[in-house]
């Protein structure tokens, strides 16, 4: 008896006629890609474009230098009355001011769910469309610790922006394994009357440090 | 909780149910609003890309060139998608598919589910077949858990309650989360639903869910949404089980270039829906440690072996042409008897359902060409729809109802401007087409070389193109509208 598989295999192939990888290859090397693929904005103004887009999502966005990251997540901790942070490993020792911060044990999403905030740094910004992209390496953890908290603060190097999707599908390329999560602003839905309503299941609060380490 | 599901095998053809929905004025009201607020956004965000058409060309490009190697896309990506630690499933059918994620689910002794929104699975009536295995399933995206606590069904792929308003939505909820004293505020809605479902994803160990996309390179799968159900739902349980039509598969990461801007654009009117995810298998610490897809066709082989129709499976299910149709801004969805409702739904349902079903769907259009406009990924719809109505014809005759129910449809809507002329063109259309496409019949084209010849390459610049309408002069004098009035006032009226 054939299989499903077998089956559907089959099916593929009386429709069109078998492929084999070689003409795939082929083919796919002639796909046309002439949508834009670099930059058209100088650094200054892209860095300005990401903050003009993650206000528009109700972020706050601040843009201090390295050696005051400390002090300003410590001032907006105290502006949020945070006492108690979850944070994944390997985030600057400097960077943990004014609050208890608790490194990820790997616990349960109820643990989790005792957290009502949650500090971490992310692989890098895509600024036409507001968005962050997080993934499972050191300074940003599992998925789980930025998905239950109700707020996020996130810690980003204005080096790591850059202006368009196309040029972080590519940077992200050599790490295309990694579980990776794109946010754009804070959890919403349009599904009643379209009207955009903030937060529904994700977290709902959503601040960015963007550490300003290059000359703009 | 359960509900009847859209069924193409028992719907009423689009006609009869089309009559009794727009009755329903509040309906009409609902499915407007919605749309324009859609269709306003989407086009603010399609103006401020230059590169718009170069990306959809791609898209374009990118989807047939997966059909057309679909063989081999597929075994690349069971392969990757295997090495990475999940398991693949095939299923011919939606009883088999239905029958496989019973099982799964049975194995892992949960009587509970949780969902994200898939029109895949409302395609296999998944939600029933797991309540008659004595499996309850949780929706958790906002529409979605609207339309199972209302017991209701989806009338848009991407908005599925949008035929509610705010005020309809609280009834339900107030009724069924048991909450009599909740607000009417969008706000209060939402609210209300984080509140129901927090402990549901924080329990529950079984989540159910489609993909946007599969990635034959990386094994990887692609998950768009806004509300973070979806996140929920793929990360915290211990199993997550994917059902996915064959044709979603890409090639590689590459593709996801222009795919992930074209479809938040096109769908939601954002220049990035809230969240993408986007994963490889297990990951170790992080995710579900079970993870099972089911493969599925149902249909979908037969589309691909319709080199007319193929095109059809290109479709990434943004739900821009429902917004666009003036045949669904009027109706909404449930007259489409099917999950798929509006143009994609037109040329995707008959040709699921082996065109035995259906067949009044290829004519719940007026032919206009702002579907085909809109389409990220240039699915040339109006071509398509005069195919199958072609198909209609050849199986039933010319007289048989579907082929005559068009003059239902074009009493229904004759208050949407563009209708007449669109519609005399469509007839007109349609009847060279009958004698070309024997012609063609026995040829294989590929896709690309299908859509230049013969009057397919004439007819989109005539749909396209809306101010040409209105010179019809050089056109046949008597179309079949005109000869059917004419065979009416004589006293000839079959029907
Ligand atoms: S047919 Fe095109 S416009 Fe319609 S849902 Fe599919 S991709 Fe979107």
């Amino acid at each position: 008896m054939s299989t499903a598989r077998d089956v559907i295999f089959q099916r593929i192939a009386k429709a069109k006629g078998a492929s084999t990888p070689e003409a795939a290859h082929i083919a796919y090397a002639t796909i046309e890609r002439n949508y834009q693929s670099a930059p058209s904005l100088d650094r200054a103004p892209i860095i300005h474009l990401l903050e003009d887009r993650l206000r528009e999502y109700d972020a706050h966005v601040y843009r201090v230098t390295e050696s005051n990251v400390g002090e300003q997540v410590k001032q907006i901790l105290a502006a949020r009355n945070i006492q108690r942070v979850l944070v994944p490993d390997g985030l600057p020792e400097s960077w943990l001011q004014g609050a208890i911060f608790e490194i990820d044990n790997q616990q349960s999403a109820l643990g989790l769910n005792d957290y009502t905030a949650v500090l971490t740094t992310a692989t890098l910004a895509i600024a036409e469309t507001g968005t962050i992209v997080l993934q499972n390496a050191p300074g940003q953890g599992r998925r789980a610790i930025t998905l239950i908290p109700d707020y996020h603060l996130c810690i980003l190097r204005t080096t790591q922006v850059v202006e368009t999707v196309v040029e972080a599908m590519r940077l992200l390329e050599p790490t295309k394994h990694l579980p990776t999560t794109f946010f754009s602003g804070p959890s919403a839905t349009a599904d009643i009357e379209m009207t955009r309503i903030k937060g529904v299941h994700g977290p709902r609060f959503v601040d960015v440090i963007l550490v300003t380490d290059e000359i703009l | 909780m359960s509900r009847v599901p859209l069924d193409p095998r028992t719907a009423p053809s689009f006609q009869t149910a089309a009559k009794v929905l727009l009755g329903d004025a509040q309906l009409r009201k609902n499915v407007r609003h919605a749309t324009d607020v859609i269709q306003n956004k989407r086009r603010r965000l399609v103006e401020e890309k230059h590169d718009w058409q170069q990306m959809r060309e791609s898209g374009r490009q990118i989807r047939a060139h997966a059909l057309q190697h679909l063989d081999i896309y597929l075994a690349e990506f069971e392969r990757n998608f295997t090495a990475a630690g999940g398991h693949i499933h095939w299923a011919r059918d939606a009883a088999e598919a239905q029958r496989i994620v019973i099982d799964l689910v049975k194995q892992t002794g949960t009587s509970e589910v949780i969902k994200i929104k898939s029109m895949t699975t409302e395609e296999i009536q998944l939600n029933n077949a797991l309540e008659a295995a004595g499996v309850h399933a949780f929706e958790t995206d906002l529409a979605e858990l609207i339309i199972q606590l209302g017991e209701d069904q989806p009338s848009h792929i991407v908005v599925p309650a949008l035929h509610k308003n705010r005020s309809q939505v609280r009834e339900i909820f107030r009724k069924k989360m048991n909450l009599p004293n909740l607000g009417e505020t969008p706000q209060d809605l939402a609210e209300a639903a984080r509140q129901f479902l927090r402990e549901k994803f924080l329990r529950v160990p079984v989540a159910i869910s489609g993909a946007n996309f599969l990635i034959a390179e990386t094994g990887g799968v692609c998950i768009v949404e806004s509300e973070g159900n979806g996140r929920m739902c793929l990360t915290l349980p211990e199993t997550l089980i994917s059902v996915v039509g064959i044709e979603k598969v890409l090639p590689s990461w590459q593709d996801l270039e222009p795919l992930i801007q074209l479809l938040p654009r096109s769908a939601t009117g954002e220049r990035m829906n809230p969240y993408n995810s986007l994963w490889t298998g297990v990951h170790p610490g992080d995710g579900p440690t079970n993870m099972h897809i089911v493969l599925l066709d149902n249909g979908r082989t037969d589309v691909l072996a319709d080199h007319e129709g193929r095109q059809t499976l290109q479709c990434i299910r943004c739900g821009a042409c429902q917004n666009a149709c003036p045949v669904y801004r009027q109706t909404g969805g449930h007259a489409y008897g099917s999950v798929y409702a509006g143009p994609i739904g037109a040329i995707l349902t008959p040709q699921l359902m082996h065109m035995e079903h259906s067949q009044s769907l290829p004519y719940a259009s007026s032919l206009c060409g702002a579907c085909y406009e809109v389409c990220p990924v240039k699915i040339n719809i109006p071509e398509v729809l005069i195919h199958l109505r072609n198909k209609v014809v050849e199986q039933n005759g010319w007289y048989a109802p579907e082929s005559l129910a068009m003059k239902a449809v074009a009493q229904a809507f004759l208050s949407e401007k563009r209708f007449r002329a669109a519609q005399r063109l469509g007839r007109i259309a349609e009847s060279p087409l009958v004698k070309k496409r024997k012609q063609n019949k026995l040829q294989v084209l590929g896709q690309e070389e299908a859509q230049t010849p013969g009057w397919i390459g004439w007819l989109p610049g005539l749909l396209g193109g809306w101010t040409d309408t209105r010179d019809l002069q050089a056109m046949p004098k008597e179309t079949f509208r005109d000869w059917w009035e004419k065979r009416n006032e004589k006293g000839s009226n079959r029907t």
